[in-house]
């Protein structure tokens, strides 16, 4: 076997550059004769703009320009998608220029650009900007704005109102839900998560004056779609006239896929100042520029028969856009949220409707799981629930409700056709890696110390590599969604591929690699990715939802398979035999049945170096392939964590936390592992410690690292990790996807815990991030005795 | 205001004119092009800056150029001979402990510092060390036995 072949544990090319200090970020590059950047930002939630004096400023030392919303000429940022209302009216889409025209609607608003010679500069003379506000009255709870009588973000949203969607019939799902034996209720939110990649956001906008070409090198998961947005929507610029790249880029997690205000900046004024012009992102900064996440206001019912099973399910969803639609923000809790709320169960109807709400907020958009982990949440919550009410063990209404592996192809009653999948025994690795039979015993003996156990079980599914273009097209997307890959192999045989995924740390230089080292036969070594840069690759739709492998990679196979087709012809040619004859079989083109063989060295030279070549075949072996996947992938799985919770403190300790998914074939299995550990990252993050807090004036009060609570490596466990194998059976690799699992899986799995461990008690009901405040105080309102003391 | 500071970087004697509020990291990636040291926060809190001052780690994001004036400096660039890794980063390396690498300069660093006092460290003495440093990717699991095997690599 290949020494990096497909399956194998390869470690990853990129980490030399990156520990030994030789990666590039954004913030890394400098352009000859460069000038700075700062963005002077609302303090306030809602304010109009009265007048804004920025005379002393510009005579401030080393001060070159400022922007202000006067003088933005250009277009706003769009939205990606469209969500019709269910009564056919489409969504309600108010403007988000770069620059505030005439009013600010979050704090963290861009109310001028200040360009100098240095940023201490820049941020010198925006001190001295005057802006004569005058405030407006904030909305900021979701379910006030929505009320009625509420203020408005936007005057043209009556009720702050984005869209009223809905999938499903209402009337049905009530009438089974009247006739059911049983029903579970949950009424949750989802906190407002922010991505925090450590690398803050940072762009350098450039104009060449003497060709009409603008460079922008920017932090993003996506540098086409970039290019695409900006370019034909916000600074009409046509697309041979902008080059957007993305460099090594510090994380993403969602929060850089979208177009940002301050990317469109400094692009379009590096004309005006003729200079290259850099931003970067403080961290505080980041706290209310970068899109948020998740924030959903959820009523659920689970109606169950006598037996237990699922038979209808209903959900009313709030949630929060912010105050301006960011790039995603309106699919992800419709189409990648409501569709999901199927789960891994075979709930025969199910009713949803979202109502996307304007608040004066950041603007919230996809972060790790984009709507699954939303989804997965209230499913899981409901499920436990369910458990809980019927006395039937957690495990085992699971195990009767899920989709049995013989019901594949599956079609849900929320549009979604789940191509393969099979829950059982990747919930059964989990149940035995957690030694769930043993827990009562745990239990029994943490009471004894006093401590409360708690063990809590979620599956989930989730919907990844983003998707046909057709069916998301049909569901409102501006944007098609395939991959594209070009494979250069060059004349001595070493191959460079150029992918439209872009990494920004899932080891795709690697993943990639050993796809291409394993199907060519040639060293890993000869191998480069190249990736994030619009002027090398013909095109592409970027890194988020698990789609770089099950999309890109498809894209590369696809391309690999054009290119063995081609050398076949060549090498047919060189060998003087029939092409049917030749087979290519471990980096060598043979003459089936004799010892003739070819290199692919050798078939690349020659068709680089054509001396004998007729006239019918053509030079050069490179080949380009888009691919448009027939379907999204489903990843399904199982997490269980065990908790303890010091009933005098409130605080939990996580004893143990097993995850056992199903990412059908595994290209790296220690990639696949460390994908899944920071999922569970973030995951438990959400369900323990982090969440934004607004005041009621809009300001957000967990506006630095000083106030999120970002998981630090002793609030967490060591993870098991286990792996089950059912391939996805719609692309040539059998790939699904693994990137999201561990945020999609772990709030539901966490939170179930602590319920679980707090059932004696008789608490039933609990917010997330559980901190242990809020556990000690569900504790204290709980023992009237505790209280009491 | 400017001050003229001269130190040690990476074993070179270096001097440079900066602005008295310019902090030591602004003067390693500005005015020293060592961009392997990076910046993640403003308060202190994450750790991608962590470098070495008189053989301590501390954060470079913290701390003035101007007051380490006469130190001796040491960066994540300074630790590899050659295309040879050093056995901490080799760890890093061999055990995933990293995947944008972002905030991984400072936690080698850290890593280091931590080895250097404790050279048989337990999981969890790791995990309190590791306090000061955010690293939102890896979920820490594959950070901390990078370190295990990175000291138990440097003891032998
Ligand atoms: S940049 Fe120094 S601690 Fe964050
Ligand atoms: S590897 Fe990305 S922040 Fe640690």
């Amino acid at each position: 076997m290949h020494e990096h072949a497909i399956g194998l544990p390869v470690t990853r090319k990129e980490d030399f550059r990156f520990l030994t200090g030789h990666g590039t970020y954004t913030d890394d590059i400098n352009r000859p004769n460069q000038v700075y950047a700062y963005i002077l930002r609302s303090p306030h939630a809602h304010a109009a703009i009265k007048s804004i004096d920025t005379s002393a400023a510009s005579a401030a030392p080393g001060v070159i320009a400022i922007f202000t919303g006067a003088d933005w000429d250009a277009g706003g940022v769009p939205c990606g998608w469209q969500v019709n209302s269910k009564d056919g009216s489409p969504m309600n889409e108010p403007p988000h220029y770069p620059l505030c025209k005439d009013r600010v609607r979050h704090v963290g608003d861009q109310v001028a650009l200040v360009i100098a010679e240095s940023l201490p500069q820049a941020k010198d003379a925006a001190e001295l900007i005057v802006v004569d506000y005058e405030e407006l009255p904030v909305v900021i709870d979701m379910e006030k704005a929505i009320a009625g009588d509420s203020n408005l973000v936007w005057d043209e949203a009556p009720n702050n109102l984005c869209y009223d969607w809905e999938i499903g019939d209402e009337a049905e799902i009530d009438a089974a839900i009247a006739g059911a034996a049983q029903v579970a209720e949950v009424e949750i939110v989802n906190n407002r998560l922010i991505a925090n990649a450590v690398e803050p956001r940072a762009a350098i906008g450039e104009y060449a004056r003497g060709t009409g070409q603008y460079t922008l090198h920017t932090t993003s998961q996506n540098p086409h779609v970039i290019r695409l947005l900006m370019g034909a929507f916000v600074l009409q610029l046509p697309e041979h006239k902008l080059r957007v790249v993305a460099p090594d880029v510090g994380g993403g997690f969602g929060s850089k896929i979208f177009h940002y205000a301050e990317e469109a900046l400094v692009t379009w004024a590096a004309p005006k100042v003729g200079r290259p012009i850099k931003w970067t992102a403080e961290r505080n900064e980041s706290f209310i520029s970068d899109a948020h996440g998740r924030d959903h206001v959820t009523r659920g019912k689970l109606a169950l028969d006598a037996d237990g099973n699922f038979v209808a399910m209903k959900i009313s969803t709030i949630a929060n856009m912010g105050a301006y639609l960011s790039t995603f923000s309106t699919c992800v809790p419709t189409y990648l949220y409501a569709t999901l709320l199927a789960g891994n169960y075979t709930t025969p109807q199910i009713h949803c409707n979202v109502r996307a709400v304007f608040t004066n907020t950041v603007p919230v958009d996809a972060y790790r799981g984009a709507g699954r982990p939303e989804a997965t949440y209230v499913v899981e919550r409901l499920v436990n629930e369910a458990s809980r009410i019927t006395g039937i063990d957690p495990v085992e209404i699971r195990r009767r409700n899920y989709i049995k592996a013989d019901q594949f192809p599956y079609q849900t009653p929320v549009a979604l056709m789940y191509d393969i999948g099979n829950y059982e025994p990747t919930m059964s690795k989990a149940i035995a890696a957690a030694d769930y039979a043993g827990f009562e015993a745990r239990r029994a003996e943490a009471a004894q110390r006093g401590m409360l156990r708690g063990i809590g079980v979620a599956s989930y599914i989730e919907a990844c590599g983003i998707a046909p273009s057709q069916v998301v097209g049909s569901l409102g997307a501006r944007a098609g969604l395939y991959e594209c890959a070009k494979v250069r192999v060059h004349p001595t045989g070493s191959v460079t591929v150029f992918t439209g995924s872009h990494a920004h740390g899932q080891g795709h230089e690697t993943t990639f690699s050993q796809i291409v080292a394993d199907r060519l036969g040639i060293p890993f070594e000869n191998v480069d990715i190249v990736h994030g840069d619009t002027d090398k690759i013909p095109f592409g739709m970027g890194t988020y939802g698990s789609r770089s492998l099950a999309v890109g990679g498809s894209a590369i196979y696809n391309a690999i398979d054009k290119i063995i087709a081609k050398a076949t012809v060549i090498a047919a040619h060189l060998l003087e035999a029939s092409e049917q004859d030749v087979e290519f079989v471990d980096g060598q083109f043979r003459v089936a049945g004799t010892d003739k063989t070819l290199g692919l060295g050798d078939v690349s030279l020659a068709a680089y170096v054509p001396h004998n070549f007729p006239e019918e075949l053509e030079p050069g072996l490179e080949e380009q392939a888009f691919y448009d996947p027939a379907n999204f992938t489903y990843p399904a799985g199982t997490h269980i964590c065990e908790l303890e919770i010091d009933p005098d403190t409130g605080e939990v300790e996580i004893v143990s936390f097993v995850a056992a998914d199903d990412f059908g074939r595994i290209i790296n299995p220690m990639i696949v592992d460390g994908q899944v550990h920071g999922g569970l990252a973030q995951g438990i993050g959400q369900a323990l410690l982090e969440g934004c807090v607004y005041d009621q004036d809009g300001q957000l009060l967990t506006g630095s690292y000083m106030d999120y609570t970002m998981p630090r490596a002793d609030n967490l466990p060591a993870f098991q990790v286990e792996t089950s194998v059912t391939e996805c059976t719609h692309n040539p690799l059998g790939v699904k996807g693994c990137g999201e699992a561990g945020a999609i899986g772990a709030p539901a799995a966490t939170m179930n815990a602590i319920l679980n461990a707090l059932s004696p008690l008789g608490i039933t009901d609990l917010a997330m991030p559980a901190t242990p405040h809020r556990i000690w105080q569900a504790i204290r309102s709980a023992t009237p005795a505790a209280a009491a003391e | 205001m400017s001050v003229t500071v001269s130190m040690t970087v990476n074993g070179k004697a270096i001097s440079a004119e900066v602005e008295a509020r310019t902090l030591l990291v602004q003067l390693l990636r500005d005015e020293l092009e060592l961009t392997g040291t990076h910046v993640g926060c403003d308060t202190s809190q994450c750790g991608a800056c962590v470098v070495h001052v008189d053989g301590k780690s501390i954060k470079s994001c913290t701390v003035l150029a101007a007051q380490c004036d006469g130190a001796e400096v040491t960066t994540i660039e300074a630790l590899a001979t050659g295309d040879t890794l050093h056995p901490m980063q080799e760890a890093f390396r061999t055990n995933h402990g990293l995947q944008c690498g972002f905030c991984t300069p400072g936690m080698v660093m850290s890593a280091l510092d931590l080895v250097a006092n404790n050279p048989d460290p337990s999981e969890s003495e790791v995990r309190d060390w590791l306090e000061g440093n955010i690293c939102r990717c890896t979920g820490y699991h594959n950070i901390v036995k990078s370190i295990l095997d990175g000291a138990k690599a440097m003891r032998s």
